[in-house]
């Protein structure tokens, strides 16, 4: 399978990234270059075969339902939360306006 | 002498500091030194040295006081600048990070210092860990201090790589800057810069080391481990870093053994397998040289050498590039301007906006086409045929090695295809730059402990590596198989200092 321009175009789009026309141009040819090596991976007979979904296998552990089990990754932290934020105002993250 | 702390290895510095022979500041001041002299080198995004200082005046009190000064007693290393650092700008070698201060310490770097190590700075790295050169961090490429001799073994000018994505981690080691220091491997990033700097460097079993804290590239295989001069400093390393985390899921719930105390390298009735498919057409004739030295020395510590197969090792590299970009893309897409990191807000823009413009500033062009790629082959219609078919060769991948060590207790096989190229030789064709991982990629598709350990310098002077893989959770058969290669390839050689 290959990518068009418009193709590469709506997966920026998607993974909102803004990108050229001019960038989305040069892009073309390096995704459908990766894409058409991968295409080997057609070959492979793997019928009957899950995809891998764990490489080892484990299980995923329950935690006691309780607030702050972990202190470290419980509550109570808001400053230390908001302090790498770019726009911080009154304990929440600022964003512009997202009602039309 | 002063002069000599820096030629020190992690356990020569442990015991000279626990005998008093010399003191962790004077090893700490040694190491700043030369950190402080290699700005050429690029190998570090942010020196500490008062961390450096602090730690090891820390460790001089205990032992003023008599108490047990830790594994890493005494030792200062570089941290790669993927794990989060309690007030020390974190930032994956990207402009998206750049400014990023933590609030809270990775649980590896945490265990570090708990066992006495210190902090000389944050090592340079390819941007988000993706690459073999460390030629995408925003903040500069990481030259590595060897140089390729010419035909009369005359030392040239080119700058070579350092390997990638630990390439700060490779070159700081290498040029004596510091003693250890970790890395992170998702797809060969602790070996492939380990064998190309003539380092030893150990990725172990997927879920030793905890990933909370480390910035996250490809989840279902980033896996941190310890670079070092040697095999016994990776042991002692690596027991400092591993270990149960309760805040990463995948995390092993699974005891650390005393790999350092199990260090053997009695080869007698092991039995290694050396798979056939790893013989590639057209493979350098000094890379198939080393090889054959490894069999060689493995047979003389006493070990079996069988013929083994993988018969899907083809498939791996091209299975990767669909995996880690497709986990990437997911994992990337929390930068978003809004809770850290860079904010693009250009005027009038709104939300949506905003998104495409922070990612579009904050992200190199490599980051940017493997989320390009992720993205497309989870798209609806793709899904299946790109992601769910690149997981079950995944597992047909993992299958060949459960079957492989039904004949043998470890592999052996180079560890990348050629010794160091020069930077700018691949950066124009991200093909031919994914292919130097070819011989890396499949143990991390399977979770399998890997690592490379020096073989020798080729007719221009620079090291290849030997990689071992073991099974799942045998650190100590690699690190044993590691040792013994160790020991007869008898590795003294440094690059000569230009920096």
């Amino acid at each position: 399978m290959s990518v068009d321009k418009a193709t590469v175009a709506k997966i920026a789009s998607l993974a909102r990234i803004r990108m050229t026309d001019a960038e989305v141009e040069a892009m073309v040819p390096e995704l459908n270059q990766i894409l058409g090596w991968v295409e080997q991976l057609g070959e492979v007979d793997c019928a009957g075969i899950e995809p891998m979904t764990a490489v080892i296998p484990n299980t995923l552990r329950l935690r006691d339902d309780v607030v702050d089990a972990d202190p470290l990754t419980g509550g109570g932290v808001r400053e230390k939360v908001l302090a790498n934020a770019p726009a911080a105002e009154h304990g929440f993250f600022g964003v512009p306006k997202v009602i039309e | 002498m002063m002069s000599n702390l820096t030629e020190l290895t992690v356990a020569a510095i442990r015991k000279g500091v626990a005998d008093g022979d010399f003191t962790a500041v004077e090893v700490a001041e040694a190491f700043n030194g030369n950190v402080a002299a290699a700005d050429a080198l690029n190998a570090f995004i942010v020196a500490t040295p008062e961390k450096a200082i602090a730690a090891a005046e820390a460790v001089d009190a205990k032992r003023a006081k008599g108490e047990s000064l830790g594994k890493m007693g005494g030792v200062p290393i570089g941290m790669k600048d993927l794990f989060a650092t309690d007030g020390v700008q974190t930032t994956a070698a990207s402009h998206m990070l750049e400014g990023f201060v933590p609030q809270y310490e990775s649980t590896v770097s945490q265990k570090l210092w708990d066992a006495g190590a210190g902090m000389l700075g944050k090592l340079n790295l390819d941007q988000f860990a993706m690459g073999s050169s460390n030629e995408t961090s925003y903040f500069g490429n990481v030259i590595s201090p060897w140089r390729r001799n010419d035909a009369n073994g005359v030392p040239g000018n080119a700058a070579l790589a350092p390997g990638g994505s630990s390439g700060g981690s490779s070159s700081a080691i290498a040029a004596r800057l510091c003693p250890a220091a970790t890395g992170t491997d998702t797809g060969g990033s602790i070996r492939q810069p380990a064998a190309f700097t003539g380092i030893t460097g150990i990725k172990p079993t997927y879920g030793r080391c905890s990933r909370w804290g480390v910035v996250a590239f490809a989840s279902s295989l980033d896996q941190a481990g310890p670079m070092a001069r040697d095999v016994t400093d990776c042991a002692i390393m690596l027991e400092a870093m591993a270990g149960f985390d309760p805040k990463d899921s995948t995390s092993l719930d699974m005891p650390v053994p005393a790999w350092e105390a199990g260090l053997n390298p009695d080869m007698k009735g092991k039995k290694v397998g050396i798979p056939r498919e790893y013989r590639m057409d057209g493979m350098d004739d000094e890379i198939a040289k080393s090889w054959d030295d490894g069999i060689a020395w493995l047979k003389d510590a006493g070990a079996q050498v069988v013929d083994i197969s993988l018969p899907h090792t083809k498939y791996a590299l091209p299975a990767y590039y669909i995996i880690a970009p497709a986990e990437a893309s997911s994992n990337l897409a929390r930068y978003d301007g809004v809770r850290y990191g860079l904010r693009d807000l250009p005027e009038g823009a709104g939300l949506q906006d905003m998104y495409a413009a922070t990612r579009a500033d904050g992200f190199g062009a490599e980051v940017k086409r493997r989320i390009m790629i992720g993205t497309y082959v989870l798209s609806a219609g793709f899904y299946d045929a790109y992601y769910n078919q690149a997981q079950r060769v995944r597992a047909l991948i993992a299958r060949d090695f459960e079957q492989a060590f039904e004949q043998c207790d470890v592999i052996l096989a180079p560890t990348c295809p050629s010794a160091a190229f020069a930077l700018g030789d691949k950066t124009s064709d991200p093909l031919s730059m994914y292919l130097n991982d070819v011989f890396a990629v499949p143990a991390s598709l399977a979770g399998l402990p890997a690592m490379s350990v020096p073989a020798g310098l080729n007719s221009e002077g620079l090291p290849l590596g030997l990689q071992i893989i073991g099974r799942a959770f045998d650190e100590q058969g690699v690190l044993n198989a590691g040792l013994a290669i160790e020991q007869r390839a008898g590795f003294t050689a440094k690059p000569e200092k230009w920096w």
